[in-house]
């Protein structure tokens, strides 16, 4: 039994235009996506800006209003607020911002932003709540002295933290993590992801880790999808994407990561120009004539990719 | 905090001395002196000379601002030509009545304006939010003047509810008759000046509020499952609100400064309409009086809304 499960999601934004203001066209932001999340693992996001992967995850917190579809959390149809309240819905699962600054609001002490979803929920005595916070602030390694000041005295990476304490104030289940460390350096962002992880193994949450750098999501997550046009375009074990790509999207993306080692340089590039040529040549396969992305369709039984029939079939057959 | 309180009152002592040296060197720049009104056709211009030396008027000009600054210090701010009566007392006078009026406007600005602006912006393009921009926008196209005289003709002629001018009934004793009178006289102008005044209020409380609704901070409390009332009344309001609460320590600049243009058309003996006569009838020393004293009240209101700003938005504090 999943922990959540998101059935054919679409969040489509009206386009107005004209004297009248009337709707004349649809943005697909989300098209159709479908896929579940265990308890305790980590399911990467995977796609690059605008494919639709943020909506997706603002709208199984709730923050956005889908169009059709269904995100079943304990049996119950949380796109409905009613539903949502009902299970003190956001209790259970909290979301992590990119842009750590501006997401907590600036007029207020680190105390009150993280105790924020504490009053929402918990009715602590003043003296409980302080100790919590101090626990929270103790979990992502920092010091009691940050109780009272505001988010501008911190540095980027701290107050990734900050978010992230005040995001596992509740003790949720799932925590959405939209880019969490693509706005922070190098170093800093393997800090606040180990600290991530740290959290997952203490207290047994899961993330929808939402990402466009592969290398962070391979360090990440246990199962991935792969977002392109507002759709998956392949999903699977982190083994299965990595290691067997099968749409032309995902190899895509896997050969735009950067090579460290100078020597395969020549190499890499070689495999570059292969993917691209191959796409340049064969697109129509991997897309529908308006250029969406195929249904999905299974390989093995963790494994399923948006491809033509009698392709998939192929693959199958090699996969087994 | 205490430090930047303390700093920034520090800073206004010597903007007090500059602005007090300006002052009267505009005074001085300004023709004329003061005895030609008091003398008959017979009086010699060497009596004027006298006069002129025994009153230090041909003092070099620092000595002569001395002397100024002594009397100011004191409370003496010369006399009026126009009234023959101590500045003093013919500003003190005024300062009461405009007092009244003041208030009442300004509480009455704020009262409608906040509710009003926040309604506007929570509730975005709504029916409501399209009659109240459409509000604004026509009266900030008429010239003040404009409404104070249409009001004054709708209200106080036509319909005969109000007073059309002064500030008190004649005939009326002292006590509560007094009081009820002066209430019946700054209705009308204190409701046409605030109905003028809450537009700026209204719309830029209106953006604020839309601004906050969209920011990132506001998002992160949703998704914390803060109830949407809560996160109105605890994130959205309290950001867009703060604003409009320091810039009302520039209100006190208003409060005894007075309303130009309200007292004049209805002829209301208040700072404003005092000002504008002082101005007419050149009366010199009345008029610098005025001016350095709209000049301290400005330096006033602004250090008390660097203050309150202080004290509201945590990122501005000096450490």
């Amino acid at each position: 039994m999943s922990l959540i499960e998101v059935h054919d999601l679409e969040v489509h934004y009206p386009i107005r235009s004209g004297f009248w203001n009337r709707v004349t066209d649809e943005v697909l932001a989300v098209d159709g996506v479908s896929l579940s999340i265990e308890a305790g693992e980590t399911y990467g996001l995977v796609g690059e800006s605008g494919s639709g992967k943020s909506t997706t995850g603002k709208s199984i917190v709730g923050l956005e209003k889908p169009t059709h579809g269904q995100v079943i959390y304990k049996g119950k149809d949380i796109t409905k607020s009613a539903n949502r309240q009902k299970l003190d819905y956001n209790q259970d699962v909290q979301m992590i911002f990119q842009d750590s600054l501006s997401s907590l609001n600036p007029r207020k002490r680190i105390e009150d932003i993280i105790a924020e979803p504490l009053r929402n929920f918990g009715k602590l005595s003043k003296d409980e709540e302080k100790l919590r916070v101090l626990q929270l602030l103790d979990i992502v390694g920092l010091d009691a002295d940050a109780l009272y000041k505001y988010p501008h005295q911190f540095s980027g990476g701290q107050r990734q933290r900050i978010g992230v304490a005040r995001a596992v104030a509740t003790n949720p289940k799932l925590i959405v993590a939209d880019e969490p460390v693509s706005a922070l350096d190098l170093s800093v962002q393997a800090q606040v992801l180990n600290f991530m992880k740290k959290i997952q193994r203490d207290f047994n949450v899961s993330y929808l880790f939402i990402s466009h750098d592969l290398g962070v999501v391979r360090h990440m997550c246990d199962n991935i999808a792969i977002m392109h046009r507002g759709r998956i375009v392949e999903m699977g074990t982190r083994d299965d994407i990595y290691n067997h790509p099968m749409h032309i999207y995902t190899r895509r993306l896997l050969s735009a990561i950067p090579e460290t080692s100078v020597a395969h340089r020549e190499e890499a590039r070689a495999k570059r120009e292969a993917v691209e040529k191959e796409f340049q040549e064969n697109q129509q396969r991997y897309y529908d004539k308006d250029g969406k992305v195929l249904p999905l369709l299974d390989v093995t039984s963790t494994h399923k990719v948006a491809l033509p029939a009698d392709e998939v079939a192929k693959l199958q057959r090699e996969a087994d | 905090m205490w430090k930047t309180i303390l700093r920034r009152v520090l800073i206004i002592i010597p903007e007090v001395f500059v602005l007090s040296i300006l002052v009267f060197l505009l005074a001085k720049a300004m023709p004329g002196d003061p005895f030609t009104g008091s003398i008959n056709p017979h009086t010699s211009l060497a009596h004027i000379h006298h006069l002129m030396k025994i009153n230090g008027l041909y003092d070099p000009w620092y000595q002569q601002y001395w002397n100024w600054l002594v009397h100011l210090f004191h409370g003496d701010l010369g006399m009026s030509y126009e009234y023959q009566e101590p500045v003093t007392r013919i500003v003190g006078e005024r300062a009461i009545n405009t007092l009244w009026l003041a208030v009442f406007a300004t509480v009455l600005t704020y009262a409608i304006g906040l509710p009003v602006g926040l309604y506007a912006g929570r509730h975005q393009n709504s029916r409501g939010d399209h009659a109240i921009r459409m509000y604004t926008y026509v009266t900030y196209a008429i010239p003040f003047f404009v409404i104070l005289v249409m009001g004054l003709w709708i209200f106080g002629y036509l319909l005969g509810w109000f007073p059309t001018t002064g500030s008190i009934g004649t005939n009326v004793g002292s006590g509560f008759p007094a009081v009820i009178s002066r209430l019946q006289h700054i209705i009308l102008p204190g409701i046409l000046q605030a109905l003028f005044g809450l537009v700026g209020i209204v719309q830029y409380l209106r953006s604020e509020v839309i601004d906050a609704t969209h920011s990132d901070y506001v998002r992160t409390a949703r998704s914390k499952g803060v109830p949407v009332k809560d996160v109105f009344k605890h994130h959205v309001f309290r950001n867009s609100l703060l604003p409009i609460t320091a810039t009302a320590g520039y209100s006190i600049t208003g409060l005894l400064g007075g309303s130009i243009y309200t007292e004049t058309v209805f002829s209301y003996p208040g700072m404003g309409l005092l000002f504008v006569s002082a101005i007419n009838y050149r009366d010199y020393t009345v008029i610098t009086a005025l001016v350095l004293m709209y000049g301290v009240l400005s330096m006033l209101g602004t250090l008390l809304s660097d203050i309150i700003m202080a004290a509201v938005d945590p990122r501005i504090r000096i450490e």
